[in-house]
Protein backbone atom coordinates (compact mmCIF):
# COMPACT_ATOMS: atom_id res chain seq x y z
CA UNK A 1 0.00 0.00 0.00
CA UNK A 2 1.29 3.42 -0.68
CA UNK A 3 1.14 6.30 1.15
CA UNK A 4 -0.92 9.31 0.05
CA UNK A 5 0.68 11.62 3.20
CA UNK A 6 3.88 13.18 1.24
CA UNK A 7 1.14 14.90 -0.99
CA UNK A 8 2.06 18.92 -0.37
CA UNK A 9 -1.28 19.69 0.48
CA UNK A 10 -0.69 17.57 3.81
CA UNK A 11 2.55 19.03 4.48
CA UNK A 12 1.97 22.48 7.23
CA UNK A 13 3.86 24.56 4.57
CA UNK A 14 0.25 24.59 2.16
CA UNK A 15 1.31 26.13 -1.10
CA UNK A 16 -2.13 27.93 -1.14
CA UNK A 17 -1.02 29.94 2.10
CA UNK A 18 1.44 31.93 -0.21
CA UNK A 19 -1.09 33.79 -1.58
CA UNK A 20 -2.93 36.51 -0.27
CA UNK A 21 -5.24 35.45 2.39
CA UNK A 22 -8.14 37.81 1.63
CA UNK A 23 -10.37 35.77 -1.34
CA UNK A 24 -10.77 38.51 -4.15
CA UNK A 25 -6.99 38.85 -3.72
CA UNK A 26 -6.30 35.32 -3.78
CA UNK A 27 -8.48 34.56 -7.18
CA UNK A 28 -6.75 37.59 -9.03
CA UNK A 29 -3.39 37.14 -7.99
CA UNK A 30 -3.45 33.06 -9.28
CA UNK A 31 -5.11 34.64 -12.44
CA UNK A 32 -2.08 37.29 -12.86
CA UNK A 33 0.66 34.80 -12.42
CA UNK A 34 -1.18 32.15 -15.13
CA UNK A 35 -1.64 34.90 -17.33
CA UNK A 36 1.89 36.01 -17.21
CA UNK A 37 2.81 33.00 -17.72
CA UNK A 38 0.56 32.41 -20.35
CA UNK A 39 -1.52 29.41 -18.86
CA UNK A 40 -4.97 31.47 -18.97
CA UNK A 41 -6.41 33.57 -21.15
CA UNK A 42 -8.18 36.12 -19.13
CA UNK A 43 -10.95 36.37 -22.32
CA UNK A 44 -11.34 32.60 -22.22
CA UNK A 45 -12.47 33.55 -18.32
CA UNK A 46 -14.83 36.12 -19.48
CA UNK A 47 -16.33 33.75 -21.72
CA UNK A 48 -16.35 31.07 -19.32
CA UNK A 49 -18.17 33.31 -16.66
CA UNK A 50 -21.08 34.61 -19.36
CA UNK A 51 -21.60 31.24 -20.19
CA UNK A 52 -22.59 30.65 -16.34
CA UNK A 53 -23.93 33.66 -16.09
CA UNK A 54 -26.33 34.22 -18.94
CA UNK A 55 -26.59 30.64 -21.18
CA UNK A 56 -26.77 27.72 -18.99
CA UNK A 57 -29.06 27.73 -16.52
CA UNK A 58 -32.24 26.50 -14.96
CA UNK A 59 -34.44 27.64 -18.24
CA UNK A 60 -32.69 24.66 -19.39
CA UNK A 61 -34.40 21.66 -17.06
CA UNK A 62 -37.67 23.95 -17.03
CA UNK A 63 -37.96 23.57 -21.06
CA UNK A 64 -37.57 19.60 -19.89
CA UNK A 65 -40.08 19.41 -17.56
CA UNK A 66 -42.46 21.09 -19.59
CA UNK A 67 -42.07 18.88 -22.35
CA UNK A 68 -42.42 15.88 -20.50
CA UNK A 69 -45.56 17.17 -18.85
CA UNK A 70 -46.69 17.80 -22.47
CA UNK A 71 -45.82 14.56 -24.19
CA UNK A 72 -46.03 11.24 -22.85
CA UNK A 73 -43.71 9.95 -25.28
CA UNK A 74 -41.16 12.54 -24.51
CA UNK A 75 -41.75 11.48 -20.98
CA UNK A 76 -40.92 8.16 -21.27
CA UNK A 77 -37.91 8.18 -23.29
CA UNK A 78 -36.62 10.52 -20.78
CA UNK A 79 -37.09 8.69 -17.73
CA UNK A 80 -35.40 5.44 -19.69
CA UNK A 81 -32.32 6.99 -21.37
CA UNK A 82 -32.20 10.74 -20.10
CA UNK A 83 -28.41 11.49 -21.53
CA UNK A 84 -29.56 11.18 -24.88
CA UNK A 85 -33.14 12.72 -25.00
CA UNK A 86 -31.55 15.93 -23.53
CA UNK A 87 -28.80 15.76 -25.75
CA UNK A 88 -31.54 16.17 -28.52
CA UNK A 89 -32.22 19.52 -27.18
CA UNK A 90 -28.79 21.19 -27.17
CA UNK A 91 -28.12 19.76 -23.21
CA UNK A 92 -25.11 17.87 -22.76
CA UNK A 93 -21.61 19.01 -21.45
CA UNK A 94 -19.59 19.57 -18.62
CA UNK A 95 -21.34 18.03 -15.53
CA UNK A 96 -23.96 16.80 -17.50
CA UNK A 97 -22.19 13.99 -19.10
CA UNK A 98 -24.05 10.95 -17.47
CA UNK A 99 -27.94 12.11 -17.23
CA UNK A 100 -30.97 10.37 -14.92
CA UNK A 101 -34.55 11.68 -14.09
CA UNK A 102 -36.59 10.67 -11.49
CA UNK A 103 -40.20 11.47 -11.38
CA UNK A 104 -42.16 12.95 -8.30
CA UNK A 105 -45.51 10.69 -7.33
CA UNK A 106 -48.14 10.93 -4.82
CA UNK A 107 -46.07 7.80 -3.51
CA UNK A 108 -42.64 9.30 -3.64
CA UNK A 109 -40.99 12.30 -3.39
CA UNK A 110 -37.57 12.60 -4.59
CA UNK A 111 -34.28 14.79 -3.75
CA UNK A 112 -30.51 15.50 -4.89
CA UNK A 113 -27.96 15.95 -3.11
CA UNK A 114 -24.20 15.65 -2.94
CA UNK A 115 -22.42 14.96 0.38
CA UNK A 116 -18.97 14.50 -0.40
CA UNK A 117 -18.41 18.05 -2.74
CA UNK A 118 -21.01 19.79 -5.07
CA UNK A 119 -22.23 17.56 -7.86
CA UNK A 120 -25.27 19.22 -10.14
CA UNK A 121 -26.55 18.87 -13.40
CA UNK A 122 -25.00 21.84 -15.02
CA UNK A 123 -25.99 21.85 -18.65
CA UNK A 124 -29.86 21.73 -17.22
CA UNK A 125 -29.55 23.65 -13.55
CA UNK A 126 -26.68 26.09 -14.13
CA UNK A 127 -24.17 26.76 -11.96
CA UNK A 128 -25.40 25.56 -7.59
CA UNK A 129 -27.14 27.65 -5.45
CA UNK A 130 -25.06 28.54 -2.21
CA UNK A 131 -27.63 26.50 -0.07
CA UNK A 132 -26.69 23.57 -1.96
CA UNK A 133 -23.17 23.78 -1.58
CA UNK A 134 -23.58 24.67 1.90
CA UNK A 135 -22.25 22.49 4.78
CA UNK A 136 -26.03 21.92 6.60
CA UNK A 137 -27.67 20.81 3.46
CA UNK A 138 -25.12 18.44 2.62
CA UNK A 139 -24.88 17.15 5.91
CA UNK A 140 -28.82 17.01 6.84
CA UNK A 141 -30.53 16.31 3.15
CA UNK A 142 -29.43 12.13 3.39
CA UNK A 143 -30.46 11.87 7.36
CA UNK A 144 -33.86 14.85 8.19
CA UNK A 145 -34.83 15.48 4.48
CA UNK A 146 -38.09 16.09 5.72
CA UNK A 147 -36.97 18.93 8.72
CA UNK A 148 -34.95 20.58 5.76
CA UNK A 149 -38.04 20.60 3.04
CA UNK A 150 -39.63 22.31 5.66
CA UNK A 151 -37.20 25.05 5.90
CA UNK A 152 -38.17 25.74 2.07
CA UNK A 153 -41.80 25.42 2.88
CA UNK A 154 -42.58 22.06 1.87
CA UNK A 155 -44.57 19.93 4.31
CA UNK A 156 -45.32 16.73 2.17
CA UNK A 157 -48.40 14.18 2.87
CA UNK A 158 -47.45 11.05 5.36
CA UNK A 159 -48.43 9.26 2.60
CA UNK A 160 -45.76 9.98 0.03
CA UNK A 161 -42.30 8.68 1.20
CA UNK A 162 -38.84 10.71 0.30
CA UNK A 163 -35.97 9.59 -1.37
CA UNK A 164 -33.31 11.10 -1.32
CA UNK A 165 -30.08 10.59 -4.26
CA UNK A 166 -27.11 11.18 -3.20
CA UNK A 167 -24.90 11.93 -6.44
CA UNK A 168 -21.52 10.17 -5.34
CA UNK A 169 -20.75 9.23 -9.14
CA UNK A 170 -20.84 11.45 -11.85
CA UNK A 171 -24.46 10.37 -12.81
CA UNK A 172 -26.13 13.77 -12.12
CA UNK A 173 -29.64 14.09 -11.30
CA UNK A 174 -32.86 16.02 -12.67
CA UNK A 175 -36.05 15.75 -10.68
CA UNK A 176 -39.39 15.59 -12.97
CA UNK A 177 -41.89 17.39 -10.39
CA UNK A 178 -45.63 16.46 -10.46
CA UNK A 179 -47.47 19.09 -13.19
CA UNK A 180 -49.86 21.46 -10.81
CA UNK A 181 -53.37 20.65 -11.26
CA UNK A 182 -55.09 23.70 -13.00
CA UNK A 183 -52.70 23.66 -16.05
CA UNK A 184 -54.14 21.85 -18.38
CA UNK A 185 -54.42 23.88 -21.41
CA UNK A 186 -51.53 25.63 -21.51
CA UNK A 187 -48.31 25.24 -23.72
CA UNK A 188 -44.94 24.47 -23.51
CA UNK A 189 -43.65 27.87 -22.87
CA UNK A 190 -46.22 28.79 -19.66
CA UNK A 191 -45.62 25.17 -18.28
CA UNK A 192 -41.73 26.23 -18.23
CA UNK A 193 -42.70 28.89 -16.58
CA UNK A 194 -43.90 27.42 -13.40
CA UNK A 195 -40.84 24.56 -13.41
CA UNK A 196 -38.64 26.49 -10.29
CA UNK A 197 -35.34 25.68 -10.17
CA UNK A 198 -35.35 24.19 -6.45
CA UNK A 199 -38.35 21.66 -7.78
CA UNK A 200 -35.93 19.90 -10.12
CA UNK A 201 -33.38 19.52 -7.40
CA UNK A 202 -36.46 18.29 -5.25
CA UNK A 203 -36.25 20.86 -2.50
CA UNK A 204 -39.35 22.94 -4.01
CA UNK A 205 -42.47 22.45 -6.08
CA UNK A 206 -43.55 24.02 -8.93
CA UNK A 207 -45.42 27.18 -8.44
CA UNK A 208 -49.09 27.00 -8.66
CA UNK A 209 -50.84 29.00 -10.96
CA UNK A 210 -52.82 31.78 -9.97
CA UNK B 1 -11.23 6.70 7.70
CA UNK B 2 -12.25 9.84 5.58
CA UNK B 3 -11.53 13.11 5.36
CA UNK B 4 -13.64 16.30 6.57
CA UNK B 5 -15.23 16.62 3.39
CA UNK B 6 -17.68 13.45 4.07
CA UNK B 7 -20.49 15.34 6.45
CA UNK B 8 -23.53 13.05 5.12
CA UNK B 9 -25.35 12.73 8.00
CA UNK B 10 -23.49 15.01 10.39
CA UNK B 11 -25.57 17.24 13.54
CA UNK B 12 -25.19 20.47 14.05
CA UNK B 13 -24.42 22.81 11.11
CA UNK B 14 -27.99 24.64 11.54
CA UNK B 15 -30.68 25.54 9.21
CA UNK B 16 -30.36 25.23 5.29
CA UNK B 17 -30.73 29.16 4.05
CA UNK B 18 -32.83 28.92 1.12
CA UNK B 19 -32.06 31.36 -2.14
CA UNK B 20 -34.36 33.41 -4.32
CA UNK B 21 -34.56 31.64 -7.58
CA UNK B 22 -33.48 35.38 -9.17
CA UNK B 23 -30.41 35.52 -7.14
CA UNK B 24 -27.15 36.48 -9.07
CA UNK B 25 -25.33 33.29 -9.94
CA UNK B 26 -22.11 34.47 -8.91
CA UNK B 27 -22.83 36.59 -5.59
CA UNK B 28 -19.66 37.89 -5.55
CA UNK B 29 -17.46 39.16 -8.82
CA UNK B 30 -14.65 36.84 -7.85
CA UNK B 31 -16.70 33.69 -7.42
CA UNK B 32 -17.29 33.78 -11.23
CA UNK B 33 -13.35 34.33 -11.78
CA UNK B 34 -12.46 31.51 -9.39
CA UNK B 35 -14.57 29.22 -10.86
CA UNK B 36 -13.77 30.28 -14.31
CA UNK B 37 -9.71 30.27 -13.68
CA UNK B 38 -10.29 26.36 -11.91
CA UNK B 39 -12.38 25.15 -14.90
CA UNK B 40 -9.70 27.13 -17.75
CA UNK B 41 -6.81 25.21 -15.80
CA UNK B 42 -8.38 22.13 -15.99
CA UNK B 43 -7.62 22.33 -19.75
CA UNK B 44 -3.57 22.34 -19.25
CA UNK B 45 -4.17 18.31 -18.86
CA UNK B 46 -2.22 17.98 -15.44
CA UNK B 47 -5.31 16.21 -13.25
CA UNK B 48 -8.55 14.49 -13.74
CA UNK B 49 -11.58 15.15 -12.39
CA UNK B 50 -11.12 12.44 -9.33
CA UNK B 51 -7.50 14.51 -8.56
CA UNK B 52 -9.13 17.94 -8.51
CA UNK B 53 -11.75 16.40 -5.79
CA UNK B 54 -9.18 14.79 -3.99
CA UNK B 55 -6.86 17.73 -3.37
CA UNK B 56 -10.02 19.62 -2.12
CA UNK B 57 -10.53 17.28 0.44
CA UNK B 58 -7.18 17.27 1.67
CA UNK B 59 -6.92 20.74 2.33
CA UNK B 60 -6.60 21.41 6.73
CA UNK B 61 -9.76 20.19 8.40
CA UNK B 62 -10.09 23.55 9.76
CA UNK B 63 -9.45 24.95 6.39
CA UNK B 64 -11.76 23.07 4.47
CA UNK B 65 -14.58 24.21 7.55
CA UNK B 66 -13.58 28.07 7.47
CA UNK B 67 -13.25 28.75 3.77
CA UNK B 68 -16.23 29.55 2.09
CA UNK B 69 -17.09 27.46 -1.56
CA UNK B 70 -15.05 29.29 -3.95
CA UNK B 71 -11.76 29.53 -1.42
CA UNK B 72 -11.73 25.87 -1.33
CA UNK B 73 -11.34 25.68 -5.16
CA UNK B 74 -8.68 28.36 -5.03
CA UNK B 75 -6.81 27.01 -2.70
CA UNK B 76 -7.49 23.23 -4.35
CA UNK B 77 -6.46 24.39 -7.70
CA UNK B 78 -3.49 26.26 -5.97
CA UNK B 79 -1.70 23.00 -4.20
CA UNK B 80 -2.37 21.13 -7.40
CA UNK B 81 -0.73 23.66 -9.61
CA UNK B 82 2.24 22.93 -7.01
CA UNK B 83 1.88 19.09 -6.70
CA UNK B 84 2.00 19.23 -10.28
CA UNK B 85 5.19 21.26 -10.85
CA UNK B 86 3.37 23.91 -12.88
CA UNK B 87 3.81 26.22 -10.46
CA UNK B 88 6.52 27.28 -7.95
CA UNK B 89 6.32 28.52 -4.68
CA UNK B 90 8.44 31.12 -5.74
CA UNK B 91 5.69 32.04 -8.52
CA UNK B 92 3.07 32.43 -5.30
CA UNK B 93 5.44 34.25 -3.79
CA UNK B 94 5.34 36.66 -6.48
CA UNK B 95 8.94 36.18 -6.86
CA UNK B 96 8.92 33.59 -9.91
CA UNK B 97 9.98 34.38 -13.42
CA UNK B 98 7.52 35.69 -16.06
CA UNK B 99 8.76 33.62 -19.33
CA UNK B 100 6.21 31.79 -21.02
CA UNK B 101 5.30 27.96 -19.42
CA UNK B 102 5.86 25.17 -21.83
CA UNK B 103 2.11 24.41 -21.04
CA UNK B 104 0.80 27.51 -22.05
CA UNK B 105 0.03 26.06 -25.78
CA UNK B 106 -2.40 24.11 -24.09
CA UNK B 107 -4.02 27.36 -22.75
CA UNK B 108 -7.65 27.41 -23.21
CA UNK B 109 -8.50 30.33 -26.13
CA UNK B 110 -11.84 32.10 -25.76
CA UNK B 111 -12.75 30.77 -29.31
CA UNK B 112 -12.47 27.49 -28.04
CA UNK B 113 -14.94 27.65 -24.77
CA UNK B 114 -18.08 26.89 -26.17
CA UNK B 115 -17.25 23.70 -27.89
CA UNK B 116 -14.64 23.24 -24.35
CA UNK B 117 -17.60 23.12 -22.34
CA UNK B 118 -20.16 21.36 -24.23
CA UNK B 119 -17.85 18.48 -25.05
CA UNK B 120 -17.66 17.24 -21.63
CA UNK B 121 -15.82 14.62 -19.96
CA UNK B 122 -17.74 11.24 -20.03
CA UNK B 123 -16.66 8.97 -17.17
CA UNK B 124 -18.04 5.72 -18.32
CA UNK B 125 -15.37 3.44 -20.06
CA UNK B 126 -15.53 -0.51 -21.37
CA UNK B 127 -14.38 -3.26 -19.28
CA UNK B 128 -13.91 -6.88 -19.15
CA UNK B 129 -15.22 -7.06 -15.36
CA UNK B 130 -18.84 -8.32 -15.86
CA UNK B 131 -21.53 -6.71 -13.38
CA UNK B 132 -21.64 -9.23 -10.56
CA UNK B 133 -25.31 -7.76 -8.95
CA UNK B 134 -28.23 -7.18 -10.94
CA UNK B 135 -31.31 -5.18 -10.16
CA UNK B 136 -33.50 -6.11 -7.34
CA UNK B 137 -30.59 -7.71 -5.80
CA UNK B 138 -29.16 -7.26 -1.87
CA UNK B 139 -25.96 -5.88 -1.69
CA UNK B 140 -23.91 -4.60 1.27
CA UNK B 141 -21.12 -2.01 1.57
CA UNK B 142 -17.96 -2.47 2.43
CA UNK B 143 -16.48 -0.93 5.94
CA UNK B 144 -15.04 0.89 6.38
CA UNK B 145 -15.24 3.60 4.49
CA UNK B 146 -11.50 3.74 2.57
CA UNK B 147 -9.87 3.53 -0.47
CA UNK B 148 -7.99 0.29 -0.51
CA UNK B 149 -5.52 1.29 -3.10
CA UNK B 150 -3.93 3.94 -1.15
CA UNK B 151 -3.89 4.78 2.61
CA UNK B 152 -5.99 8.33 3.24
CA UNK B 153 -7.00 7.96 -0.66
CA UNK B 154 -9.63 9.05 -2.21
CA UNK B 155 -12.77 7.67 -2.18
CA UNK B 156 -16.81 7.96 -2.82
CA UNK B 157 -18.24 5.61 -0.50
CA UNK B 158 -19.67 8.06 2.13
CA UNK B 159 -18.89 7.00 6.17
CA UNK B 160 -22.79 7.12 6.64
CA UNK B 161 -23.60 4.26 4.22
CA UNK B 162 -20.31 2.03 4.78
CA UNK B 163 -21.64 -1.79 5.97
CA UNK B 164 -24.99 -1.20 5.00
CA UNK B 165 -27.62 -3.31 3.33
CA UNK B 166 -29.50 -2.46 0.42
CA UNK B 167 -31.18 -3.23 -2.63
CA UNK B 168 -29.94 -2.88 -6.65
CA UNK B 169 -32.11 -0.30 -8.62
CA UNK B 170 -30.25 0.13 -11.87
CA UNK B 171 -26.99 -0.38 -12.97
CA UNK B 172 -25.24 2.92 -14.68
CA UNK B 173 -22.86 0.70 -16.91
CA UNK B 174 -18.88 1.08 -16.12
CA UNK B 175 -17.60 4.11 -15.00
CA UNK B 176 -13.86 5.19 -13.73
CA UNK B 177 -13.08 4.03 -10.39
CA UNK B 178 -11.96 7.26 -8.43
CA UNK B 179 -10.28 5.43 -5.67
CA UNK B 180 -7.51 4.68 -8.58
CA UNK B 181 -7.89 7.38 -11.31
CA UNK B 182 -7.39 10.08 -7.79
CA UNK B 183 -3.72 7.97 -7.81
CA UNK B 184 -2.30 7.65 -10.97
CA UNK B 185 -2.98 4.39 -10.72
CA UNK B 186 -5.47 4.39 -14.18
CA UNK B 187 -9.00 4.56 -14.78
CA UNK B 188 -9.84 0.83 -13.51
CA UNK B 189 -13.26 1.25 -14.62
CA UNK B 190 -15.76 -1.36 -13.17
CA UNK B 191 -19.70 -1.46 -12.76
CA UNK B 192 -21.27 1.40 -11.24
CA UNK B 193 -24.98 0.88 -9.51
CA UNK B 194 -27.39 2.95 -7.77
CA UNK B 195 -28.67 1.49 -4.27
CA UNK B 196 -31.35 2.28 -2.37
CA UNK B 197 -31.14 1.85 1.72
CA UNK B 198 -34.17 2.30 3.89
CA UNK B 199 -33.29 4.74 5.89
CA UNK B 200 -33.78 2.76 9.21
CA UNK B 201 -30.56 1.34 7.81
CA UNK B 202 -28.76 4.20 7.82
CA UNK B 203 -30.09 6.57 11.04
CA UNK B 204 -31.52 5.18 14.09
CA UNK B 205 -33.91 7.56 14.00
CA UNK B 206 -35.41 7.83 10.69
CA UNK B 207 -37.74 10.51 10.17
CA UNK B 208 -40.39 8.23 7.94
CA UNK B 209 -40.93 4.25 7.58
CA UNK B 210 -40.93 4.48 3.90
CA UNK B 211 -38.12 7.26 3.56
CA UNK B 212 -34.45 6.20 1.47
CA UNK B 213 -31.34 7.16 0.26
CA UNK B 214 -29.84 6.13 -2.98
CA UNK B 215 -26.07 6.57 -3.75
CA UNK B 216 -24.67 5.16 -6.64
CA UNK B 217 -21.71 2.48 -5.84
CA UNK B 218 -18.99 1.37 -7.78
CA UNK B 219 -18.94 -2.72 -7.67
CA UNK B 220 -15.89 -3.10 -5.42
CA UNK B 221 -17.75 -1.00 -3.01
CA UNK B 222 -20.00 -3.46 -2.57
CA UNK B 223 -20.53 -7.73 -1.67
CA UNK B 224 -23.53 -9.96 -1.94
CA UNK B 225 -26.22 -9.78 1.17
Amino acid sequence: MTQAAAMPHDDPDHPHALLPPEPALRVKALETILTRKGLIDPAALDEIIDTYQNKIGPQNGARVVAKAWIDPDFKAALLKDATLVVADLGYYGRQGEHMVVVENTPQQHNMVVCTLCSCYPWPLLGIPPGWYKSDAYRARAVREPRKVLAEFGVTLPSETSVRVWDSTAEIRYLILPMRPVGTDGMNEEELAALVTRDSMIGTGLPTVPA
Amino acid sequence: MTRVHDMGGRFGDGPVIPESENGPVFSEEWHGRALAVTVASDFLGQWNIDIKRHARECLLPKDYSRFSYYEKWIAGLTNLLIEKGVLTPDDLRGSGDSAKHPLAIRALKAEDVAAALSKGGPADRPTSIAAQFVAGQQVRTVRPAANRLVDGGHTRLPLYASGATGKVVRLHGTHVLPDSNAHGLGEAPEPLYAVVFAASELWPNPEHPGDEVVLDLWQSYLEPA
